[in-house]
């Protein structure tokens, strides 16, 4: 639009100096978490195609798929997707404008926080 | 585009520590961003120390005794100290906010001030808001008639006035759009939370009668959807105005007019 830099003007600080915000970081984790589920999902279909293809890589990818960092892998997974679907729940409530008052926004994005590690531990429990 | 460092000429150094004043017991440190367009030198950090039972209650108050009383080069916007002309916005403490209506006592430790975030700096704490101004030019912010002039004034119902409350309010003091990360990261094109609240105030005002091509000119991957509702914009409007809810409103209309 505008010409905005004539000269050399320097960039002001921005992430490196704002404060951290509640609604800010449960923001960023809705990205995060679904970029790494997308990692997940790849694991999860080479495990199913594993299972196409013959008994022998099967087992070597169920091997790797259930050892102790696989294990940790999956569970930080389920977490993840519990977080991104809670925070998507989030954003479709949001989308009625409503609760877009700073204290229920954060109300809402602790639910999703605590609600998502709930979550993990019954369905950890549970499998 | 998402770039988390600074280019190399904006990368902040320490700069240099101002003596402290004499015989005050009382005394607080300011560390505040510098930059001159004239010396070739890349952004600064000062440190300044002011005797506080000397200097008045607000933020702005501490800045105009460094100007009065140690550095008459720093520089700075300000006009009607009373949160009202928004010259004054400027990060402190971490958020962005309005030096002369923020507390000296609403800071703990050493008080931080820099210039409003991602934004190309014109000398010291004053930004350029060229952009900022344009995207709001943007917005038509004014009535948009089409029918006849009324023989007085265009009417409004007391209902309908409600509506524009908490938009009005606005000093487009630019502290919502530049603490948005989006804003950030794509305010070439995402025309930010202040100028978003402006057209949300005239689409919803009842006496607008170009509330359809309001709607069709943010029609926009970037104009308007860039808005992920990080509530940055609200958690920091030194008013207290909603714009991430202005814009949630402005996103059902959008809904709303196609289903």
């Amino acid at each position: 639009m505008a010409d905005v830099n004539r000269g050399n003007r320097p960039l002001s600080p921005h992430l490196g100096i704002y404060r951290r915000q509640m609604t800010m970081i449960t923001s960023i984790l809705i990205r995060i978490t679904g970029v790494a589920l997308l990692v997940s999902t790849l694991l999860v279909v080479w495990w199913l195609l594993a299972a196409a293809t013959s008994p022998e890589y099967f087992a070597f990818a169920n091997r790797v798929i259930t050892s102790l960092p696989g294990d940790v892998v999956m569970t930080l997974s389920v977490l993840g997707l519990w977080y991104h679907l809670l925070g998507g729940v989030r954003h479709l409530i949001w989308d009625q404008a409503v609760m877009l008052e700073i204290e229920t926004a954060q109300k809402l994005g602790w639910t999703a926080l605590i609600g998502s590690v709930v979550l993990t531990c019954i369905t950890v429990a549970l499998v | 585009m998402v770039e988390f460092r600074l280019p190399k000429n904006s990368r902040v150094r320490t700069g240099k520590t101002w003596p402290k004043p004499d015989g005050a017991s009382n005394v607080r440190a300011f560390k505040i961003y510098r930059w001159n367009p004239n010396d070739g030198e890349n952004p600064r950090v000062d440190t300044y120390f002011l005797d506080m039972d000397s200097c008045g209650p607000m933020i702005l108050d501490a800045l105009i005794k460094i100007k009065n009383e140690i550095d008459p080069t720093l520089t700075f916007r300000r006009s009607c100290r009373e949160g009202i002309c928004g010259s004054c916005a400027m990060n402190i403490d971490g958020i962005n906010t309005l030096a002369c209506i923020y507390g000296l006592d609403e800071v703990k430790g050493d008080v931080k001030i820099y210039p409003l975030p991602h934004m190309p700096v014109v000398k010291d704490l004053i930004p350029d808001l060229t952009h900022f101004y344009a995207q709001h030019a943007s917005i038509m912010p004014w009535l948009e008639t089409k029918t006849n002039r009324p023989a007085k004034e265009w009417r409004q119902s007391i209902d309908d006035r409600k509506k524009l409350d908490g938009l009005y309010e606005c000093v487009m003091c630019a502290s919502c759009s530049t603490s948005c990360p989006s804003y950030w990261w794509n305010g070439d094109r995402y025309l930010g939370p202040a100028a978003l609240l402006h057209a949300y105030r005239w689409i919803i005002d009842s006496r607008d009668e170009a509330t359809g091509e309001r709607l069709d000119e943010l029609e926009d991957p970037f104009k308007l959807y860039r808005c992920h509702t990080i509530m940055n914009c609200t958690k920091t409007c030194p008013k207290g105005l909603n714009p991430a809810k202005a814009i949630a409103e402005i996103k059902k209309m959008m809904v709303e007019r196609v289903v």
